[in-house]
């Protein structure tokens, strides 16, 4: 076979190509490792056992990210107590129950607007309506009412997915059967859709955790030791909110980029277990 | 016992239906209460003063409330961010959709996903301590609390949304085209830029408006690194965006200030609202083919 010939013009389009496709993938993957190794180099030498143990305290010039990091973990429980069911529920309305068509993509569109939202718009809203209207004042409880808001186009978006796996045929069975709607969504609906939610959960948190913005204003920037309960009542500072403070307001970069190593690991943590957790329910799936 | 079956029956649906219009509930009351609370301040200052005026002294003793430079900063600052991280984003993904190997795709995938979930206080710290120096001593400036800045963390911030969302339309691409193209004595190379990326256009284009919503709505990265005062827009100035703008003069604000603060979530709103009506058009378009 003769051997085909390509002109030089093409021969230089290709390499040119090549070459910066091959720039730009590098160049990302050079800014993600060092994001992560200098921010984890800079972070965990001042990570210290006090450090993660104590409340701060001013009497003894004491810096402890011990509240901030419960109060991160009270928002998440709570946030997620509350947007898994209307998520959840939102996103059965719209694939088992809803008809109207118009209605459908009304739903739809505003799940999507919501996603578009940006955090700080989340914020100002939460303490207009959550703080001032509902007299909450700025507290956990108004912070996590905030980010059920914005994490509920997520929670319904990965629901209905998995709802559609949940092959038509099952659900006609139990009809057959003489099942009830409810009944059906109960036995059969429900436990198909279980791997949406974890995922959705899973996203969820990643969110949550990252999120700074929003809280801000709704839930403040306390740093008192709190138990659940308390804690929801009253104002707190979450992680990454503690780190703009330290960061931006103190100077002590060392509490501030030891939180960030710690939100970073939290971060890779989370994104290997939605890796594991996805590659589970596909091989579930495919059985 | 049919008669109660039923009514339940009725109660669960009308359960679910409520649990459905929850997210219209939440747009309708956002919308609601930012337009409630942005028009006061609108109404007392005059819209062409709000929006026009290039001043911004609101604890002056003579206040001015002119947003002119937050709007030119957010979208000098958004143009910026798209102009650096779209090349790299969109060239990114097109490697990644075509023509990695699979170990090199999933390593750069993880990569990519674990840019996203990146809280952006971390990028503001780290643009803090690395970029705002280098800035200084680069360009020999006083402060590198700049646009520069901003643009350079905005450009980074917005590089997973448009590789992830450029990956998905390259893929929907019908292999047919592909090997008709390849057939046709086309290099894979060329196929790619010249075959694929058409095909996937309106998807690319849903990218970049994505990357627009999540640079313009940006906060705390933005807050750490850009100076925040309220200059007009220049490269090597602090300046302050259209988020930060609100952010950063809440804790303490009262009165007209603080209305106007309201005023400006309002005009965000509105650019936010714009850029999600653009981005529907394109993903439509997209999933038409």
């Amino acid at each position: 076979m003769e051997k085909h010939q390509i002109s030089r013009k093409r021969k230089t389009y290709i390499i040119v190509m090549k070459s910066l496709m091959g720039v730009s993938a590098a160049l990302t993957c050079a800014l993600v490792l060092f994001l992560a190794i200098y921010v984890l180099a800079k972070g965990i030498p001042h990570i210290t056992w006090t450090l993660i143990s104590t409340a701060p305290s001013y009497l003894t010039e004491n810096i402890g990210i011990l509240p901030d990091i419960l109060n991160t973990i009270y928002l998440i429980f709570a946030t997620l107590l509350l947007v898994i069911p209307l998520g959840a529920g939102a996103a059965i309305y719209l694939t088992e129950y809803a008809q109207n068509k118009r209605l459908v993509s009304v739903i739809e569109y505003a799940a999507e607007t919501l996603s578009g939202i940006p955090s700080i718009i989340y914020g100002l809203v939460g303490m207009l309506f959550f703080c001032q209207f509902l007299k909450m004042q700025t507290s956990l409880l108004a912070g996590a009412l905030t980010l059920v808001i914005m994490n509920l186009p997520t929670i319904m978006r990965t629901t209905q997915e998995s709802l559609k796996t949940v092959p038509q045929s099952y659900r006609e069975g139990a009809f057959g059967l003489g099942a009830g709607k409810w009944r059906v969504i109960r036995t059969v609906v429900l436990p198909g859709c279980i791997d949406g939610i974890v995922t959705g959960c899973i996203l969820s948190v990643g969110r949550i955790l990252g999120e700074s913005a929003a809280l801000l204003f709704t839930a403040g920037c306390a740093h008192v030791l709190n138990g659940f309960f308390d804690a929801l009542g009253n104002a707190g500072a979450s992680l990454t909110v503690a780190l703009y403070f330290y960061a931006k307001e103190q100077g002590e970069f060392g509490v501030a980029f030891a939180i960030a190593a710690i939100l970073m690991i939290l971060t890779l943590l989370i994104n290997l277990l939605a890796d594991l957790v996805g590659r589970y329910f596909k091989k579930r799936r495919s059985l | 016992m049919k008669h109660k079956k039923q009514l339940l029956e009725t109660v669960i649906h009308g359960v679910f239906l409520i649990l459905g219009l929850i997210t219209v509930g939440c747009v309708l009351l956002i919308t609601v209460y930012l337009i409630l609370s942005g028009i006061p301040a609108i109404r007392k200052i005059g819209l062409l003063d709000f929006l026009l005026g290039d001043t911004w002294a609101s604890t002056a003793a003579e206040p001015a409330f002119g947003i002119l430079p937050f709007i030119l900063t957010s979208i000098y600052g958004t143009a910026g961010a798209i102009l650096l991280g779209v090349p790299i984003g969109f060239l990114t993904a097109v490697y990644l959709a075509k023509m990695a190997p699979s170990t090199i795709r999933n390593v750069v995938s993880s990569a990519v996903s674990l840019l996203a979930g990146i809280p952006s206080v971390v990028y503001g710290l780290v643009g803090m301590m690395v970029l705002v120096p280098a800035i200084r001593t680069l360009f020999h400036i006083p402060d590198g609390a700049s646009l520069l800045a901003a643009i350079v963390v905005l450009g980074i911030m917005i590089l997973p949304s448009i590789i992830n969302v450029s990956i998905t339309a390259l893929e929907a691409v019908p292999k047919e085209y592909e090997d008709a193209s390849l057939a046709l004595g086309a290099t894979p190379v060329e196929t790619y830029f010249k075959v694929s990326v058409p095909a996937a256009k309106s998807g690319i284009a849903a990218a970049v408006v994505l990357g627009v919503g999540r640079a313009i709505g940006e906060a705390m990265a933005v807050m750490m690194v850009a100076g925040n005062a309220p200059n007009m827009p220049s490269l090597f100035q602090s300046v302050r965006f259209l988020t930060t703008a609100v952010a950063s003069e809440m804790s303490y604000s009262d009165g007209l200030q603080r209305q106007a603060l309201f005023s400006i979530a309002l005009v965000l709103f509105l650019f936010i609202m714009l850029i999600n009506a653009t981005l529907n058009f394109f993903l439509k378009r997209s999933k038409e083919g």
